[in-house]
């Protein structure tokens, strides 16, 4: 089964968004970006896959998401052809290998093996715990009204750790639609480089 | 009074008080919020049994009460405190975490729906679960 987490810290931010979808599933709020801290999760879309007994088979990796949008046209949003094409493959690749687990379990080729779940865990940093205690700590001081010190708080943690994508793009201004896609996030995203916004995914085929 | 927020939840102490360095708590909110309790052994949380260093004792047990601060500090924590000294995080090592998922069991955790219910990973024991992340932004 799913259980979609939205890793939205400003209350009410979420719920247009899951009355649109009109989920089957659980959907869960976390405000204070708890599943960061436990499964070492930096960006969304990202996902565990557990088995039935509880163990994780899959770590916290990229869910179908492709590093296609920077080669989006910023003005329109339009995506070159070729790219749209990777990002529709990669979805489809990742929701194939989904149901291909759902189906076959431990059998399936994605099902990691204890070894291999253990070699794809996600790095945790001290630092990156200590920007997870601050993150919380900020959230808590945005409900008692303690706006400037809690945006201080959240820029330090973004600087303790800033590999989360997730801590700083909570903590940006927002466009009209509500996405973290300001300059400023662009500015981040160039400054990336040659590294990666989403991780390589270990799929035969991933693009 | 200090709210601390610790692995287990939110926790308003009505006897803590707190400096820049120093968060002394009672035994009882200590044990209450951590799960901490001070023995002649030192300070223990279930099986786990840390001897205080030998001649530091009292920075770290006073009285019936634990700086849960210099604790955290000893066992390379992370403890953030607000510059009011009003809300303390005192969190899990990167270490404990790393520990935690190499077991391969998914951690546990209880988050609300909409509606304000509570659920439980292990609440889904038994059905294979695709946890996925998104956000509004």
């Amino acid at each position: 089964m799913v259980i979609a987490v939205a890793m939205d810290s400003r209350e009410g931010d979420p719920l247009p968004w899951i009355d649109a979808a009109k989920p089957t599933y659980p959907t869960l709020i976390d405000r204070e970006h708890r599943l960061a801290e436990l499964y070492g999760i930096v960006n969304v879309p990202q996902a565990v896959w557990i088995d039935e007994a509880g163990r994780i088979v899959r770590p916290a990796e990229p869910a179908g998401a492709y590093e296609g949008f920077r080669q989006m046209n910023r003005a329109t949003r339009e995506m070159p052809e070729d790219v749209a094409r990777r990002t529709a493959q990669a979805k489809a690749l990742y929701l194939d290998a989904i149901r291909d687990w759902a189906r076959n379990g431990a059998r399936s080729p994605h099902a990691f093996t204890a070894e291999q779940a253990r070699a794809h865990l996600p790095a945790v940093t001290e630092d990156a715990a200590t920007a997870q205690a601050m993150f919380r700590l900020a959230q808590f001081l945005l409900r008692l009204g303690e706006r400037d010190v809690a945006e201080r708080w959240i820029r330090e943690a973004s600087r303790l750790h800033p590999d989360s994508w997730c801590i700083w793009r909570q903590g940006a201004g927002v466009t009209e639609l509500g996405l973290a896609a300001q300059p400023d996030f662009w500015a981040r995203v160039d400054g990336l480089g040659a590294k990666r916004y989403y991780a390589p995914v270990d799929m035969p085929g991933m693009p | 009074m200090v709210t601390v927020l610790t692995e287990s939840g939110e926790y308003a102490l009505a006897e803590a008080e707190a400096s820049t360095t120093a968060l002394w708590c009672p035994a009882r909110e200590a044990d209450t919020a951590t799960g901490w309790v001070a023995k002649p052994e030192g300070l223990c949380r279930g099986a786990v049994c840390v001897p205080l260093p030998a001649g530091r004792e009292r920075e770290f047990v006073d009285g019936g009460r634990i700086n849960l601060a210099a604790l955290w500090r000893h066992l390379g924590q992370p403890a953030v405190r607000s510059e009011r000294g009003h809300v303390w995080v005192l969190s899990a090592s990167a270490r404990e975490r790393k520990a935690a998922l190499a077991s391969l069991e998914a951690p546990d955790f209880t988050l609300p729906d909409p509606s304000g219910r509570m659920h439980r990973l292990s609440d889904y024991r038994g059905k294979k679960v695709f946890l996925v992340t998104w956000a509004s932004w």
